[in-house]
């Protein structure tokens, strides 16, 4: 790569004749050519193998029997796989499950966010450790948080001893994770508490590239608060809105760690979801095909959705 | 909780009057803006107040304080006793340094190869240059989570060269490893495309000045262009390390024996004996603190990292 640059150094040096410089412009075209071709070559050859070539493993795989660890290839089966997938009791549910996850956490969670972050866009003392702690929480692995909120929703665990603090005995609790009827209901309050304050930063972000001047003037119209809210605030967050929005989509629909640890699908696969699904086949199982299978359906879903969101966001002129 | 709140709210209400006289109503600073910001960073910050505290304390001790605000405060039997539980039971000590070299490496190769291949999209001419960065933006929306099933099968099947009896040989199969733990996650579309955008902000006039002086293309990219891209560089980096340490799906599928596992699934010898929460606690405790003193030391960069994710997207 050295040499090569170092020849594009005399080459384009700009100490050629007058004469030869149009042969020496497509000499230097072409040496500025191939050493860009070999910077982006090491990205380049690391995202194909390991970022296409799966997603394609993907398509093909799913049309086949392989297994994580067989002695013969894979042999091509049609559409077994998706006909066994959609007459899969478990699937299905964890498609339900998935979705309501989704359906419960991208308003929530972007709603709260927001009223986070218009919390701390404002200059009074001790803002940064507000936003610092609001933050935390994000930089705490999901890993640790599953664990944390596992040992705090036990039966006679904290939330419980808490909930029974602040209403003078009257809440009793109740056996969160063991009950399908509050498990799922439990992992989302935790997944929000968890992955709130990253979407905070966002709608920050956003919320600081609004021009101060729009607010005085709004205000000197004698727009109130939540005026200045609806006509300045709202709009100046378009694209930042489609942003969220898909990013709490894309990570609300691939629940997985808060699942592998605090309840492994049940109690009763309440809160099985589809990437759950598509480990415990692939891994657990070793049925790589089917797990694909799974995968693809999920690709399919996520890319649909988030599609479908860019759309409905998009900007109507 | 709610005694806590109140003696809180005492100590701001002092400090705001003179905020609101010059106004303090409109920018928030009000009484009613310190109580409710309070009560909400309570509610952020108790889990990991409870989780530090539960680490000091012996099992039956945590469950003694669990009806009484002693739940967040570090007295009674205080001691590292479960800290040193932690490192007799499990390989903890292994399981860090196997996370810091995996992290680290990721970090450093990450930078050097998305950042060259960012230059490149954004600063030369080429054909095929628009095709790239078009690939490379359409990878963005797609979640690992797709592709992690295939690519376990896929990394079973890869090559790699190792030395056996002073021959160089092929072995097949990347299971088990350190390499498949950093491999698959150097390049990264996300890194590429912050890069990228940093790299236009900086004037193209310098790379002109220096191929003026004769300097080559990579000689640019080292001395011209890298240099003021400390922002991007911080950014990048917070964002991998972040991901590298937290890893979990990933090396679930993949890492088998112990001297290769990372913290966070290192995590799960915890589950097969039988629970003790004191060293778990300590344990959780553990492999959270190095993320945590990252954070609170570089809070600016961390959240700005964040927050410029957000606005070009």
């Amino acid at each position: 790569m050295n040499a090569v640059s170092e020849q594009i150094a005399v080459v384009s040096s700009g100490r050629t004749s007058p004469i030869s410089r149009r042969g020496g412009l497509r000499r230097a075209r072409r040496a500025e050519a191939r050493s860009a071709r070999a910077f982006v070559a090491p990205a380049v050859l690391l995202l194909l193998a390991f970022f296409f070539v799966p997603i394609a493993l993907c398509f093909v795989l799913s049309f086949t029997n392989a297994r994580l660890v067989s002695p013969e290839g894979p042999q091509f089966v049609g559409f077994d796989n998706f006909t066994r997938l959609f007459h899969d009791p478990l699937f299905l549910r964890s498609l339900r499950n998935t979705a309501y996850f989704g359906a419960v956490v991208v308003p929530l969670q972007s709603a709260f966010a927001l009223l986070l972050a218009l919390l701390i866009n404002s200059r009074i003392r001790g803002v940064n450790v507000y936003r610092a702690v609001y933050f935390l929480p994000v930089v705490t692995s999901i890993v640790v948080v599953s664990i944390l909120w596992t040992f705090m929703y036990q039966r006679d665990g904290l939330v419980n001893h808490m909930l029974q603090a602040v209403s003078f005995n009257v809440i009793q609790g109740a056996d969160w994770l063991n009950n399908p009827s509050t498990a799922m209901p439990a992992i989302i309050f935790m997944s929000i508490w968890q992955a709130v304050g990253f979407h905070m930063v966002i709608w920050l972000a956003g919320l600081q590239t609004i021009p101060g001047d729009l607010y005085e003037a709004a205000e000197l119209d004698g727009a109130g608060r939540w005026q200045r809210f609806r006509y300045v605030t709202w709009p100046g967050l378009r694209a930042t809105r489609t942003f969220i929005l898909v990013t709490i989509t894309i990570a609300a629909l691939s629940l997985f760690a808060q699942i592998n640890i605090m309840t492994n699908g049940g109690p009763l696969n309440s809160t099985s979801t589809v990437v759950f699904q598509a480990v415990r086949a692939g891994y657990q199982q070793q049925q790589t095909a089917y797990a694909s299978a799974i995968s693809l359906v999920f690709f399919v879903i996520v890319l649909s959705v988030s599609l479908v969101q860019r759309y409905l966001t998009r900007e109507k002129d | 909780m709610a005694v806590m709140t109140t003696t809180r709210v005492g100590a701001h209400a002092a400090a705001s009057q003179p905020a609101r006289r010059r106004g303090g109503a409109r920018t928030g600073a009000s009484v009613a803006g310190y109580v409710g910001r309070t009560v909400l960073a309570l509610f952020f910050l108790f889990p990991i107040v409870f989780m530090v505290v539960s680490s000091l304390k012996p099992d039956d001790q945590i469950f003694a304080d669990l009806s009484s605000p002693k739940a967040f405060l570090p007295v009674g039997d205080i001691s590292l006793d479960n800290y040193r539980a932690v490192f007799d039971t499990v390989p903890a000590g292994r399981f860090l340094v196997n996370s810091i070299v995996i992290s680290l490496l990721t970090v450093a190769f990450g930078i050097l190869v998305n950042s060259l291949a960012a230059f490149a999209l954004s600063r030369m001419r080429w054909r095929g240059r628009g095709l790239v960065l078009t690939a490379v933006i359409a990878t963005l929306v797609v979640p690992f989570e797709t592709f992690a099933l295939p690519l376990v099968w896929w990394v079973n099947k890869l090559p790699w060269l190792v030395v056996q009896n002073h021959q160089l040989l092929w072995s097949f199969g990347w299971l088990d490893s350190y390499r498949v733990q950093i491999i698959p996650f150097i390049a990264n579309a996300f890194s590429i495309y912050l890069f990228y955008s940093y790299f236009s902000s900086i004037p193209k006039e310098l790379d002109e000045a220096a191929r003026v002086d004769g300097a080559s293309w990579f000689r640019i990219y080292r001395s011209v262009v890298m240099p003021l891209s400390g922002p991007a560089v911080a950014t990048v980096a917070i964002l991998t390390f972040l991901a590298a340490w937290n890893q979990f799906l990933w090396p679930l599928m993949v890492v088998q024996s112990e001297n290769r596992r990372p913290v966070m699934v290192g995590i799960q010898y915890f589950f097969q004996l039988n629970v003790a929460w004191g060293p778990m606690m300590a344990y959780a405790t553990l492999i959270t603190v190095p993320v945590l003193v990252l954070f609170l030391s570089f809070q600016r960069a961390f959240i700005g990292s964040i927050a410029s994710s957000g606005v070009k997207g």
